[in-house]
């Protein structure tokens, strides 16, 4: 079996699982945001739950539209918070809140080999910690919050086999913006995505957990990542000690659907054209494209490493005269982590705005909302039609070096054109 | 089950955000999510639909993110079957779980926006009614067809509810 299958045949209670075969597997872990949350409510008291099955395993996050933005968002938010008191699950308020995805892992909720589902879709980031994790709707969490609970179909599993020396300026943005140009939107359909190989072996936690995060752009199920060095020394650094499971790999070749080899030497940066993840191409490509807007955050790209990287390309320089540079630590901690390194200031310096942990701008929501015709360049993950604004208005998505030179120039570019 | 309605045609990769944007996602409402679905391309549907209407499309339908709000504002519109060459995997789950019935057809291209089809959900069939061509699809597997059977994922709830309070006594 794969780790994927293994994961979820643990948590039905067999010995064994095959792909494509139905199974209810018991959860670790629910998540639900302000969008989603909301309507897993609803369902939840529809039908006359009066507890929950575990107060611990249940987190509420509003970081979509909060601060909330507006009265509608506020009502939503108001009834997370309800609930959470109410049945006494976790709940992140404004000031401890961050976006999900990157907070969940920081608060140590995430282990490996455990199986988490999350109302939002980009819940597969979670991989990266050997876990199987992956996205469902409301009434998933509804469901499952009542009954502890949740049917799954096994995916078949493909292996991203990485190998070679990455270029400066690449990181595992670039990968996997090249992996799923390579793949296309629906490459990994219902199937788990395993990466490995010796790049992914050496790749920084912040950066695998980038690659699981975009999973959902190629299709896939689940991303997954075997535990390592790597993740026990994370796992240490938010205090938790844990002996990982040695079992959590996969047993042979032969258990996957299809192995794909990856070649990392050629890859440039990556940059993704409207109106898909998958139109991705070397930096190289769109060189000179004028941009409005430069959104350096998310959960694909809002951790403390991301930070880093842009403030090394800004430090000294200033934001185009045109250009609107917007930064968004992904969560209190990073923003922290942000300002006693002295990279918000270097930020502030260049001319950047500062928001407030939030998803804000990457799904349109606020704090950078596009207008008309303007174009930006975003380390978030979704480029579709009107993802951050108007229906005319285009996204191309980077890593966080190649929106921050962008930013400088006015206009796409190769962070080597700035440093 | 039988229904009977008029094609709107789509093409690949129709994604949650385009049948329903995120900035109308601070609601939970049925009728209001129905009357933005799909106004990014294609702001005349959501006035034009009609209950019983048909949608027909091509690849990996109702990419992108999780929102539940995308079925159900399609459902919304009265909307009674998605027919696609393929769906992405969690619009598919959230739709057998709210009782959004789906077809898996490879042939979708032989159908033309306003045709008229007849699905047969029993046993398998759809009629094209303006070229007289029938295509059989596939079923859902036994276990997802005890979800749509019993009315969606919450009914199932509900008996688990009532056997643990049973438990109790
Ligand atoms: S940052 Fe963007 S992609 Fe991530 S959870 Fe928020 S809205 Fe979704």
């Amino acid at each position: 079996m794969t780790i994927t299958q293994k994961i979820l045949s643990k948590h039905c209670g067999r010995k064994e699982v095959y792909p494509n075969e139905y199974i209810e597997c018991s959860v670790d872990l629910i998540l639900a945001n302000d969008i989603t949350g909301p309507l897993a409510i609803e369902e939840f008291e529809k039908v006359g739950a009066k507890k929950v099955f575990n107060p611990g395993k249940i987190v509420l996050v509003p970081d979509h539209f909060t601060p909330c933005k507006d009265i509608k968002s506020a009502e939503l938010v108001k009834k997370l918070r309800e609930f959470a008191k109410k049945y006494k699950v976790r709940f992140y308020e404004i000031g401890k809140v961050g976006i999900e995805h990157v907070l969940l892992p920081e608060e140590g909720l995430i282990l490996p080999g455990e199986l988490i589902i999350g109302a939002d879709s980009h819940t597969c980031t979670y991989g990266a910690l050997g876990c199987f994790s992956t996205g469902v709707g409301s009434t998933d969490a509804a469901y499952a919050m009542i009954t502890g609970k949740l049917w799954f179909k096994v995916p078949e599993t493909i292996k991203f086999h990485y190998y070679g020396k990455m270029k400066e300026y690449v990181g595992g943005k670039d990968l996997i913006l090249y992996t799923i140009g390579l793949i296309g939107v629906d490459g990994a359909n219902y199937k788990s995505m395993e990466f490995s190989g010796e790049v992914i072996e050496n790749l920084p936690i912040d950066d695998r957990f980038t690659m699981c995060n975009m999973v959902i752009e190629a299709g896939g199920k689940n991303g997954i990542i075997k535990p390592d060095e790597i993740t026990d020394n994370y796992l240490k650094e938010i205090g938790i000690r844990i002996k990982i499971d040695e079992d959590l790999k996969t047993d042979e070749e032969n258990d996957y659907e299809k192995i794909i080899e990856i070649d990392v030497s050629n890859i440039d940066p990556q940059v993704s054209a409207p109106h898909l993840p998958s139109n991705s191409k070397s930096v190289k490509e769109y060189i000179g494209i004028k941009i409005d807007q430069s959104v350096i955050g998310s959960c694909t790209n809002g951790r403390i490493s991301d930070l880093r990287k842009a403030a090394k390309i800004l430090k000294g320089k200033k934001i185009h005269p045109e250009v609107r540079c917007i930064i968004i630590p992904a969560t209190q901690k990073v923003y922290m982590q942000a300002l006693k390194e002295g990279l918000i200031e270097i930020f502030i310096e260049s001319g950047c705005v500062i928001s407030p942990p939030t998803c804000g701008p990457c799904l349109g929501g606020h704090m950078g909302v596009l207008g008309k015709g303007e174009i930006a360049i975003a380390t978030t993950n979704r480029n579709f039609i009107g993802r951050m604004g108007h229906s005319e208005s285009y996204v191309y998505l980077s890593n966080p070096e190649v929106a921050a030179a962008s930013a400088i120039k006015g206009e796409i570019t190769h962070p080597e054109e700035v440093i | 089950m039988k229904t009977k309605g008029k094609v709107w045609k789509f093409g690949d990769h129709i994604n949650t955000d385009d049948i329903i944007s995120a900035r109308y996602l601070n609601t939970t409402d049925e009728k209001e999510l129905a009357s933005h679905c799909f106004e990014s391309i294609r702001p005349e549907f959501s006035k034009n639909v009609k209950n019983g209407d048909i949608i027909v499309a091509g690849e990996n339908f109702g990419c992108g993110s999780s929102r539940e709000h995308a079925p159900i504002s399609i459902k919304g519109c009265g909307i009674s079957v998605v027919i696609a060459k393929s769906f992405a995997r969690i619009f598919f789950r959230n739709s057998i779980n709210i009782g959004l019935p789906l077809i898996e057809l490879k042939e979708v291209d032989e159908i033309k926006e306003n045709d008229i089809l007849e699905v047969d959900f029993e046993n398998g069939i759809i009629i094209n009614l303006n070229s007289e061509k029938t295509y059989k699809f596939q079923k859902y597997p036994e276990f997802l067809q005890k979800i749509v059977l019993s009315g969606g994922l919450m009914e199932l709830a509900k008996k688990y509810l009532k056997e643990k309070n049973n438990e109790n006594y």
